[in-house]
């Protein structure tokens, strides 16, 4: 315990920062959690609340939602209602030949790392999902794919951190970071400073902004991603349902826009469809040609969506990090702080097990899942220097 | 009708959106200084809502029927747009809605129109690129939620006053009107001319609060005889007028039947032991004032502000100009006026879109004067702060998802929420159909702490009034518009 | 269009298979309204609560019917015209949809 701070200080009150203030308050750690906003206000509510394991390739990508999910169903089970946690599965449909092998390639790989995953032919898909295109050359089932209502989990799960004596503060921008002893040791804000032994950056797409009040680099950046709501509509489609080409455009590098169909109904009856791909750091100017190939995309998967309405779309930005792995734990290059981020589209499914293991960190004990491909100093350094502010600064 | 315009290569020069009294008046304005207007309305035929009349009222040899005013204005006008329409100076697009407004990347503007869906014929989209755009979007209804209000028979008094004016018959022949403001008068004479009787006018507020400007209601003449027309039809009619009264419950199984009226102090607190029923009740006309239609100046990031009724509306300069060059609004979208401010103010907004010099000094003297008493007005008609008084639990809020005031209330304390985007995003209140129109207003005063920032009212206003689609529209017809000629779902792209 | 030509003149629509002679002037809300003498013709998603006519004017979309096939009709902006087919109910199921699901072993 800090002379006058908290043992772990969050910042950002997004679906990880939130999971990770639940975990370390109920490891009995002090807490705060600091955002400029409100909670949940980046992409935590921009998003489409996945629980995937269908997409992510092997490695420590696929061993960090595998864990999550159960962290989801085991640890977290009580509170799936509260959240709208749903198990309704995936469908991943392959509507070419090369995206078929490409789906078979993946299967393989994921049923080597017990991901359970069936095979399913044109009747069995049907029967699955009756209003999908027909000529759809095949398709593998996912029962482990699950969906929550993402602002529902940044509640509760920081109103649970909350009566467990954490501390969230919305709305204080974190302009620096505190320097003391030689370790990081605390942010400043312009309604004051903010002391911890661990400052966690969980900033989100906002990452590497933090990183650089820290003086270290990390490239975490936006991939902007839109997402269409229809009308409320009888039940129609049954699982999350998205091509395989979709698999190609999350591991892929490119800037420019991508878009492959992703649909899925929520509990409330609307139909949630996206997805897009593009980088545009952080702009809000509205890409008109990607709601249309987003809505084209969604047509072609399921035909009787040309008669359903759209009534709003919203965009999120994912943290996106270079090779396709977040990035979780203690930073070597700056004493005292740790990250949190760069989980892409997979934020909200990878958040809760993304918090557990950093609460295990932090707390010193030994953490589930191996920390190290993960490191976040894993990408080499700037060039650029500190912006650090010495406790003995005045400002 | 005019067929829909396929999107050209060249902007056009001037796009007025909205064809009601402000959007008439600077089509007119336009089209008199030469530039090519293209005036795109949701509605079938001129008028918007204030003028809003059925075919037969449009025929030449028709009387101005009973319930409207200013009647010959909008024939003029009306008249003058027809000739520059004859003549190919004026593009008609009826039935079209604005479904998206952005800036074009030349300094010009993207106007996104579409059939509304209630149009008949293929529902295709199409894109104006315009140079300049007047947009008038007009109001609603501003709603609170009180119990009971979700029965049938029970709707907007705008809603009253829309029906009797194209079906020249009442929706009802016992109506209650409450809330606050003029229009309730206005409504219920629109009642009365029918032959439908009105049971009460419920009037939240005691009226003193026109002393104070009470020299500028002078200023508006035509309101003092409107209003003295309106008093003695009503007493004429023994129709009670109950100030400080509110609607506190709506009672009946499948359908309106009886009311629960009670008083209500300055804040709107309701008055304990006040209640009384009034029976036989078939009709409710809630009105609390009117809500600027703000999604496509929200789409454009124009500069807003909070105008003295709580309304979010959009800032302007002396030339109806808004903070984004070539944009200029008119009517209620830059405050409630009325009518007749409305057309002053559009006849500004159109001869500076024209580029034709400054406005005529009678344009601005008289948007001043409409200015001045709607200031009155809505000083003298605040929205009562206490409403929540006469909430319960099951109360619906939300309309279109049915979310509670217990839910809402509930989810903002229990999980700390602090902002109206924050409650929607953890109740769906807000998500459904309407997103949010009619919720909205309920929805800031119940989420936001506005007291902790200082612009905390205005944000709010700004989070409810937030729609990146002013309309559905069918995928179908947003997908017909992909032509690169890309497999769906491919990876790439250009 | 012409007072000459509609005044006193009516068409014949039908609701939910019942022809209703109308006066052309109606809108398909006044219609049931007025003609048929309803206050309500859909019920909600949630709680199945009756629910007709209430902005009037386009912007709540509460006042929903199915007009000659096409869904989610605003009744309160559509003028009547002859032979017009309108069909009322629930907006949870368009009419002859299945809204069950199918049976799956996948589901928990």
């Amino acid at each position: 315990m800090s002379r006058t701070g908290s043992d772990v200080l969050v910042i950002g009150a997004g679906a990880v920062g939130a999971a990770i203030a639940y975990f370390c308050s109920e490891a009995g750690l002090t807490v705060q959690v600091v955002d400029r906003g409100e909670p949940g206000s980046g992409t935590s509510s921009r998003c489409e609340g996945n629980i995937l394991v269908s997409d992510k390739e092997h490695g420590p990508e696929l061993d960090l939602a595998a864990y999550s999910l159960g962290v989801w169903q085991e640890d977290l089970e009580e509170h799936g209602a509260a959240w709208e946690f749903e198990q309704k599965g995936g469908i991943i449909v392959a509507s070419q030949e090369q995206s078929m092998r490409s789906l078979r390639r993946a299967l393989e790989a994921q049923r080597r790392h017990a991901i359970s995953v069936t095979e399913v032919d044109s009747a069995e898909l049907a029967d699955l999902e009756p209003h999908l295109r027909d000529d759809a050359v095949g398709a593998a089932l996912y029962p482990d794919d699950a969906q929550v209502m993402p602002m529902l989990v940044v509640s509760h799960l920081l109103a649970m951190a909350r009566s467990r004596g954490a501390e969230v503060l919305s709305g204080r921008e974190v302009t620096g970071m505190l320097h003391s002893g030689g370790r990081i040791s605390g942010v400043r804000t312009p309604a004051g400073d903010l002391h911890a032994d661990a400052v966690v950056n969980a900033a989100g797409p906002w990452a590497a902004e933090i990183a650089r009040f820290a003086g270290v680099h990390l490239p975490i950046a936006p991939r902007r991603g839109y997402v269409m709501v229809t009308e409320p509509l009888p039940p129609r489609v049954f699982h999350k349902v998205y091509a395989a080409e979709y698999i190609d455009d999350v591991g892929s590098s490119a800037s420019s826009l991508q878009c492959s169909p992703v649909v899925e109904g929520t509990p409330a009856g609307s139909i949630l469809i996206g997805s897009s791909r593009e980088r545009v750091g952080f702009s809000e100017a509205v890409n008109r040609d990607a709601l249309r190939r987003i809505a084209a995309n969604a047509t072609s998967l399921f035909p009787f969506l040309r008669d359903v309405k759209v009534i709003r779309h919203y965009h999120g930005f994912r943290p996106y990090s270079p090779d396709h792995v977040p990035v979780l734990g203690p930073d070597p290059r700056a004493d005292g702080l740790w990250h949190a981020g760069g989980h892409e589209g997979a934020g909200i499914g990878l958040s809760v097990g993304t918090g557990k293991l950093m609460a295990q960190a932090l707390s010193g004990a030994p953490t589930d899942l191996d920390l190290a491909p993960f490191a976040p100093e894993r990408f080499g350094e700037p060039t650029g220097g500190a912006q650090t502010i010495d406790e003995g600064d005045d400002l | 009708m005019a067929e829909p315009m396929t999107a050209g290569t060249a902007p056009i020069g001037a796009v007025v959106i909205g064809a009601g009294p402000a959007g008439l008046a600077a089509a007119a304005e336009l089209v008199r200084a030469g530039t090519h207007v293209t005036l795109v309305d949701g509605s079938p035929r001129f008028g918007g809502q204030y003028w809003r009349h059925g075919a037969a009222d449009d025929s030449p040899s028709a009387p101005s029927p009973r319930w409207h005013h200013g009647w010959s204005t909008y024939r003029e006008l009306r008249d003058t747009l027809l000739g520059a329409e004859h003549a190919g100076h004026l593009t008609h697009l009826p039935s079209t809605h604005v479904w998206a407004l952005d800036h074009g990347h030349a300094g010009g503007f993207d106007v996104h129109v579409a059939p509304t869906s209630e149009a008949v014929g293929p529902q295709d989209l199409c894109t104006i690129a315009a140079e300049r755009v007047v947009l008038c979007p007009g109001a609603y209804d501003r709603q609170l939620p009180v119990p009971g209000w979700t029965l049938p028979g029970v709707m907007s008094a705008g809603s009253v006053q829309a029906f009797i004016k194209t079906q020249r018959r009442s929706p009802g022949q016992r109506v209650l009107l409450a809330g606050t403001g003029p229009f309730l008068m206005a409504a219920a004479a629109t009642v009365l001319q029918t032959g439908a009787r009105v049971a009460a006018i419920c009037e939240s507020t005691d009226l003193t609060g026109w002393l104070p400007g009470g020299a500028s209601a002078a200023l508006v003449p035509s309101k003092i005889t409107e209003g003295a027309q309106y008093t003695s039809l009503l007493a004429r009619h023994r129709v009670p007028f109950l100030r400080r009264h509110a609607v506190t419950e709506i009672r009946g199984e499948d359908r309106v039947r009886a009311v629960e009226v009670s008083r209500v102090d300055a804040a709107g607190a309701v008055v304990a032991g006040s209640a009384r029923v009034l029976d036989d009740i078939d009709v409710v006309g809630l009105g609390w004032g009117f809500v600027p239609q703000t999604e496509l100046l929200m789409q454009t990031g124009a500069e807003t502000r909070l105008d003295g009724d709580g309304s979010l509306v959009g800032v302007v300069d002396g030339s109806q100009e808004s903070s984004i060059p070539g944009l200029f609004l008119a009517g209620e979208i830059t405050g409630v006026t009325g009518a007749a401010g409305a057309v002053a103010e559009g006849r500004v907004a159109g001869r500076a879109a024209a580029q034709s010099g400054t406005g005529r000094r009678r344009d601005a003297a008289a948007r001043a004067r409409h200015r001045t008493f709607a200031g009155a007005m809505h000083h003298a008609h605040p929205v009562p702060r206490r409403w929540e008084d006469w909430m319960r639990d099951e109360t619906v809020v939300c309309r279109c998802e049915e979310v509670t005031y217990e839910e809402v209330t509930t989810a903002r304390d229990d999980l700390a929420l602090a902002d109206p985007r924050s409650v929607k995003g953890s109740t769906r209140a807000g998500m459904g159909m309407c997103q949010g129109r009619i919720c909205g207003f309920a929805m800031a005063c119940l989420s936001s702490q506005s007291a902790a920032r200082s612009d905390g009212d205005h944000a709010a206003a700004r989070q409810v009034s937030n729609r990146p689609f002013a309309m559905p529209l069918s995928l179908g017809a947003l997908a017909a518009e992909h032509t690169d000629g890309e497999q769906p779902g491919s990876a790439s792209s250009r | 269009m012409n007072s000459s030509s509609t005044t006193g003149r009516s068409v014949t629509i039908t609701i939910d298979g019942a022809p209703l002679r109308v006066p052309v002037t109606r809108t398909v809300a006044a219609a049931l309204l007025l003609d048929q003498e309803r206050m309500a013709w859909r019920s909600t998603r949630r709680s199945g609560s009756a629910r007709g006519l209430f902005c009037g004017i386009g912007v709540c979309y509460d006042c929903l019917a199915t007009i000659n096939g096409r869904a989610s009709q605003r009744t309160c902006l559509v003028e009547v015209a002859d032979g017009m087919e309108v069909s009322t109910g629930s907006t949870t199921d368009a009419p002859g949809e299945p809204s069950a699901r199918p049976g799956d072993a996948a589901h928990g």
